[in-house]
């Protein structure tokens, strides 16, 4: 198998989708990332390690710098650093390509964790949510409090920048999706994603929430995963949901479901540039890559995979996804045919 | 005609119990203003009594993200352990209040029940034994009822506050019988249909029961059964009850008190615990819920332990300020632990054999830590014990020999499981 970029502008190919190459670890995983600039593969681990791969060679560099779970790795587009985000509530500051990266810089983020850590588009910005409710915004190059925002009553789970406009877009545990205008950490607008929450009453809980969120690349559609219609709090039985809103509108455009009932949440979600939509999920029917078409409310292509799927990242190329698994095992995945 | 005073037969106390935790508004109602009975003054809150107080951890706490934390493992989860008020021990970092109250508590942490099945689980934790085909034992809270609830008191020995809605009597007192079954507050409300119904005014509910004493005393002077004489009792508890219907009443506390223990049901919970225990009830059960975390245990453990943490620890602070620590009996159980082993899902799944129990109050050894786990949780590695050796500590605690017997019908039940005994190290 070749991990070897494939070329930029190739189209994607959904239904090709085969296993590049697989990465071993120690420990279960829980999140990754590609480096968008190098040759890296970045994964977070439940022994609060950060594991970097050097695609190529397979080559792994343990990073150790939290104390607990890392859920959250952005990466500066232009630099050579990336930041960690920890249920420790610290933000870490990382060379990406340095031989053994060690803490550039930490910063006591939140009271509780840090959900998410986004980057701001021009790589001056960083935003971050996590367990008290907060939204705050830094900045990037000396880990400055530029804003807090307040406004979500509940964990806000996801944080991510417009890619066009100053405004930064949260969402939280009750399906609460708000806009925030980074100049001022003022909320612009609220809109709200109701099916991806409810409270259980026979479990006492609230269940669900945004468990992540896109943007498309033309700033035009916000998307929002988590889980739906949870028949059983206790096992986590629902079913995974992306909810579309037109970010001009305001409106709720779509919802993106599935046709089989998959027994657990969204947990990752992107806008390709060849206009559909990814998903993954994990949950009690394993884990799967979806594929919507924005007209259409149910995938067009379900691919199982191996193992329960807890995160996934689409590479800059286009062309290659990295899927994190409770196994141990970090799968990258190509959206072309395979090579005769 | 010879009168058979009540038999205290089972089915003579069902009646009773249910009637007493069920009334239903028209009987209620007909019974409200028996003259006699209403003037039963509630005793004196007495400082000897011992009391039980239960928090049941509906669906089995983690022992992980509790009371036996095993950060940085490869079972220990995204939490950390922080300090407490006792030097060198250790708690999960949900529970900070908790952890400047752990000089009151004590950790049993090498409880191993082998069940990891709710049911029996629940069983074995509330009454010290296990589930046998043949044989019923009854709930903690009815033995307490039972052995600690002084004579003619008005209230219930046996109070469950649970969640939601509805209520009403349980059957957990086995042999006991129904006297000492638990009635359950749902919500935190009062007893079912203890208050008069609005449509019969006061004046028509006073001629009612004065009618029906009247008849009564007539028809006992000459015709007096050992039915009548139970029923009547009923009557009697029951008019009690209704007129002791402010102690449920938790918006009765001081405002400053509603606000510290937490707006939330958990909290309001808390506080009606203080109150029904300052009243005079022997045991109450607060039920929390729900631990059963198979998906998401540590979002699910931040939520239940955060709404939790403060309200149980402002009851322990109030509890030792008002001078009921020692006479208090303080358990915080659940039908099993979880899993070390993290499933796929982020949930921990029924664990029995490796868990914690905390205790306190009533001579508990304040901040012993009793028994271990090995290094990731996965097994006792020191001081073993289970649901029965528990079930003794607690009897013991509160004053009562374990090793005495039950009569029942003419059958000696030992209390507690006579193959086990206390955990000494914890008794004063």
């Amino acid at each position: 198998m070749n991990p070897t970029p494939a070329a930029g502008t190739a189209k994607a190919e959904p239904q090709q989708t085969h296993l590049l190459v697989e990465f071993k670890y120690t420990s279960p995983l829980l999140n990754c990332r590609f480096d968008p600039l190098g040759p890296f593969m970045f994964a977070t681990a439940q022994d609060n390690t950060i594991l970097r791969w050097h695609i190529a060679s397979g080559k792994a560099t343990p990073l150790a710098g939290h104390d607990s779970w890392v859920r959250a790795l952005a990466f500066h587009p232009t630099a050579s650093t990336f930041y960690s985000g920890g249920y420790d509530g610290r933000v870490i500051w990382w060379e990406t390509a340095a031989e053994t990266p060690q803490p550039q810089r930490t910063i006591e983020a939140h009271h509780g964790w840090v959900r998410a850590v986004a980057v701001s588009p021009d790589g001056n910005l960083l935003a971050t949510c996590g367990n008290d409710n907060l939204v705050k915004i830094w900045n990037a190059a000396d880990g400055t409090l530029l804003k807090e925002c307040f406004g979500h009553a509940n964990h806000v789970y996801t944080v991510a920048f417009h890619p066009q406009r100053a405004i930064i877009v949260s969402g939280d545990l009750k399906g609460v999706v708000k806009e925030w205008d980074i100049a001022t950490g003022e909320q612009l607008r609220q809109l709200d994603a109701p099916a991806l929450w409810k409270y259980d009453v026979g479990f006492g809980a609230d269940v669900g929430g945004v468990r992540a969120l896109a943007i498309a690349a033309d700033g035009k559609l916000l998307a929002c995963a988590g889980i739906t219609e949870v028949s059983n709090a206790f096992a986590g039985i629902g079913n995974p949901l992306v909810v579309v809103f037109n970010l001009e509108t305001g409106q709720k455009q779509q919802q993106l479901g599935t046709t089989a009932k998959l027994k657990g949440p969204a947990t990752g979600v992107r806008f390709h540039r060849d206009g559909f939509v990814i998903g993954s999920s994990g949950g009690l029917d394993g884990g799967h890559l979806l594929f919507w078409k924005l007209e259409q409310p149910n995938e067009f292509f379900d691919l199982k995979l191996p193992d329960t799927c807890r995160d996934f990242d689409l590479h800059p190329d286009g062309l290659r996804l990295a899927t994190p698994h409770e196994d141990k095992t970090l799968r990258l995945w190509q959206m072309t045919a395979k090579a005769k | 005609m010879k009168c058979h005073y009540a038999c205290r037969s089972a089915e003579h106390l069902l009646e009773r119990r249910k009637f007493l935790g069920t009334l239903a508004g028209t009987a209620g109602a007909a019974t409200m203003s028996f003259p006699r009975l209403l003037r039963a003054a509630m005793p004196e809150l007495d400082a000897n009594q011992k009391h039980i107080l239960v928090f049941w951890m509906s669906g089995g706490l983690s022992q992980l993200e509790s009371w036996d934390p095993k950060p940085k493992t490869d079972t220990g989860g995204p939490f950390r352990a922080i300090p407490t008020s006792v030097p060198g021990t250790h708690i999960c970092e949900l529970l900070p209040y908790t952890a400047k109250q752990m000089h009151h508590l004590a950790i049993v942490r090498s409880v191993n029940t082998k069940e990891n099945d709710h049911g029996k689980g629940a069983y074995c934790m509330t009454t010290g034994r296990r589930q046998e085909p043949v044989a019923d034992y009854p709930h903690l809270g009815a033995v307490g009822a039972k052995v600690l609830s002084p004579e003619g008191s008005p209230l219930p020995g046996h109070i469950h506050i649970a969640t939601g809605g509805g209520g009403g009597s349980s059957n957990n007192a086995a042999f006991l019988g129904p006297k000492y079954a638990s009635i359950t507050l749902g919500g935190g409300g009062p007893p079912q249909n203890t208050a008069r119904p609005d449509n019969l005014t006061e004046a028509a509910d006073r001629q009612r029961t004065a009618f029906r004493a009247q008849v009564n005393d007539q028809f006992a002077r000459r015709r007096r059964t050992a039915e009548s004489d139970a029923f009547t009792s009923s009557f009697a508890q029951a008019q009690q009850l209704m007129e002791r219907r402010d102690v449920f009443d938790v918006s009765k506390e001081p405002a400053a008190d509603l606000e510290r223990y937490g707006s939330h049901e958990f909290g309001r919970h808390c506080l009606l615990a203080r109150r029904l225990l300052e009243h005079g009830v022997s045991c109450v059960q607060v039920n929390h819920s729900n631990y059963d975390t198979h998906h998401e245990n540590f979002d699910f453990h931040i939520e239940q332990l955060g709404e939790f943490d403060r309200p149980f620890a402002t009851l322990i602070e109030d509890l030792v300020q008002r001078g009921l620590w020692k006479s208090t009996l303080l358990v915080v159980m659940s039908e099993f632990g979880r899993t070390p082993q993290i499933n796929k899902y982020f949930g921990r799944d029924h664990w029995g054999m490796a868990w914690s129990v905390a205790i306190g109050g009533c001579g508990i050894q304040p901040g012993a830590v009793i028994g271990k786990t090995n290094a990731n949780g996965t097994e006792v590695s020191d001081r073993q014990v289970d649901h029965s050796h528990l079930f003794h500590t607690y009897l013991r605690a509160v004053g009562v020999d374990s090793t005495a017997k039950f009569d029942a019908a003419g059958r000696s039940i030992p209390m507690a499981d006579p193959a086990a005994g206390p955990i000494q190290e914890l008794l004063a």
